[in-house]
């Protein structure tokens, strides 16, 4: 039970990353970003070949994450520049990087077994791998936290916080709002990237499948993050979605412990996902329901 | 201070939506002029102000402000000049922004935006000045979620965004018309003491009648996306709504068959 939820943790904490990159555009942006899925796999893909290659793992981390910000950059630009609507922007974005990434690995899946990652340090401090994975990867979520709740709160975080909330009022008041939403793009598939080039190192290989499923995962994480933990304020916010990422990976591995069958598993995120985003349809319902029981016949 | 001369603007040309919204419009703005703009439904108001403001492009024509030929610059460049308040309330603000970061996104209008933090002690404590002068009591509710105002509240603090930073040109796009007739007057006097105590020259719309002769010093009426009347001076001094109505039949050869006009 406890490697179970050692498991879980270490995951959730890379995951965690990933969250708060769709966080970004899914809540800030207003924007419903599907590059993630190839974005994703685009970090593991980088990070895992330049490792193999010989390079500093923390350098090809760097370098990944890189990677995962020109995607985005191609996302903002199909979706500001040529008028493509935000879905769909995405969706391209997301089948180019498919042959983009396998053109990256040279073939479909690359093998990090018995080559230094960036949890290497870490193991060679004495720590087992699940420890090292949430010793950094703690360190990494922290860092990002802070660094995103010092962004947001700048002048040209207030104005992509601005652009998803109004757009109209933000251009009003001088701000280019094409600009706020590629950036926004190149951060959150930048961490969308950082998380994939960890994952990939933790489990040691990269694969062209893994992206696939990873949006209904990060908005899974972010819904379940914001309803258990709250979102009291912006640092409060941060904190929930790594909360969530952590909780999506305990009833995964419950649910799993429990006898759901793995190929099962993507079902059941789906329907997860839509119970929690219909929520509010069913609180008003339920809402006018308890009151007319109330006032009786 | 503001040029507009010879601006058309149809949309949709050349499919079955085609809508002629300016044919030829030509409208000098002088400094501290307020001037007020009515007209019914489709005759280019709205249409007027955001063609100086920059939403669309015009098709033919130049817009000038203060001698700088404005024609081509998109909106977010326009801003530095411009203050804006439109008729929907929720639209002049960021719904889930506090009211303090919503007045600081103003507050830096027409400036580069950098990474220092949005928002200095110093600037809290003059919000707080400045929003005492609305006398709604939001100074005390710097960090309220603007989206928990009202629509009459939310207004209001558009109209301090607007004339906080002293623009060039105030444009009020019938801002008092989706408020309630209390809430509207209240925003409407507010408008008019900004204005006066600032000397900010305005271009406002509106359907009201009335409001279009109580306020300013100039009278524009639009129709059929052209100006028909322009009265300043002692004239519009002496204006009553019967004599508009007269002298817009005069004008455009047709009898002015509008509910909204004819009711306010």
């Amino acid at each position: 039970m406890l490697s179970l939820l050692q498991g879980a943790v270490s995951l959730g904490l890379l995951w965690a990353i990933m969250t708060i990159g769709v966080f970004i555009t899914y809540r800030i942006l207003d924007f419903a970003d599907l590059t993630v899925e190839g974005s994703i796999t685009t970090g593991a893909a980088v990070s895992a070949t330049l490792v193999v290659s010989g390079m500093n793992p923390f350098l090809a981390t760097l370098i990944a994450i890189f990677a995962g910000m020109g995607a985005g950059l191609i996302t903002g630009l199909l979706h500001t520049k040529l008028k493509i609507p935000a879905l769909l922007s995405g969706i391209l974005t997301m089948i180019a990087l498919y042959s983009i990434n396998i053109r990256i690995m040279a073939k479909a899946n690359v093998s990090l077994l018995r080559v230094d990652t960036v949890f290497s340090p870490f193991t060679a401090m004495g720590l087992d791998t699940r420890n090292a994975v949430i010793v950094f990867g703690l360190i990494c979520v922290v860092a990002v936290i802070l660094i995103l709740y010092w962004f947001f709160g700048t002048e040209i975080g207030c104005s992509i916080r601005a652009t998803g909330n109004n757009p109209r009022m933000i251009r009003a008041q001088g701000v280019k709002t094409d600009t706020m939403i590629i950036l926004g793009l190149v951060i959150s598939n930048g961490l969308v990237a950082f998380a994939g080039a960890l994952i990939g190192q933790f489990q040691s290989y990269a694969d062209i499948q893994m992206g696939i499923g990873s949006i209904v995962i990060g908005l899974a994480s972010v819904i379940i993050g914001e309803v258990l933990f709250g979102t009291r304020n912006f640092m409060n916010t941060l904190f929930s979605l790594m909360l969530g990422a952590i909780a999506y990976r305990i009833i995964i591995a419950v649910v799993l412990e429990l006898g759901l069958a793995p190929t099962d598993l993507r079902l059941f995120t789906a329907i997860t996902v839509a119970i929690a985003l219909s929520f509010p349809v069913f609180k008003t319902y339920l809402g006018t329901l308890i009151k007319s029981i109330k006032r009786g016949p | 201070m503001l040029k507009v001369s010879n601006v058309s603007k149809t949309f949709n040309p050349g499919t079955v939506y085609e809508k002629v919204a300016l044919t030829g419009v030509d409208l000098v703005l002088n400094e501290g002029d307020f001037v007020t703009v009515i007209g019914g439904n489709g005759a280019g108001k709205s249409t007027l102000l955001n063609c100086v403001a920059g939403v669309y492009p015009v098709d033919s024509g130049t817009v000038f402000i203060d001698n700088a030929d404005v024609t081509k610059q998109p909106e977010h460049v326009r801003a530095r000049f411009l203050g804006r308040v439109f008729q929907d309330p929720m639209m002049g603000t960021a719904a889930s922004m506090g009211l303090e970061e919503n007045l600081a996104l103003a507050y830096r209008r027409g400036q580069r935006r950098t990474l220092r933090w949005g928002i200095s002690n110093k600037e809290r404590a003059y919000y707080r000045e400045q929003l005492k002068t609305l006398e709604l009591g939001l100074e005390d509710r710097l960090g309220t979620k603007v989206g928990l105002l009202s629509g009459g509240q939310r207004q209001a603090i558009t109209l301090l965004m607007a004339t906080m930073k002293k623009p060039r040109l105030l444009l009020l796009d019938e801002h008092t018309a989706a408020l309630d007739p209390k809430t509207a007057l209240k925003v409407l006097l507010l408008s008019d003491k900004l204005i006066r105590e600032h000397q900010i020259t305005t271009l406002m719309v509106t359907h009201n009648m009335k409001d279009a002769i109580k306020c300013g010093n100039r009278l524009v009426m639009m129709h059929e996306g052209r100006i028909i009347l322009d009265i300043g001076g002692e004239e519009k001094k002496g204006l009553t709504v019967d004599y508009l109505l007269e002298k817009f039949e005069k004008a455009s050869g047709s009898e002015l068959v509008n509910d909204r006009l004819l009711l306010s």
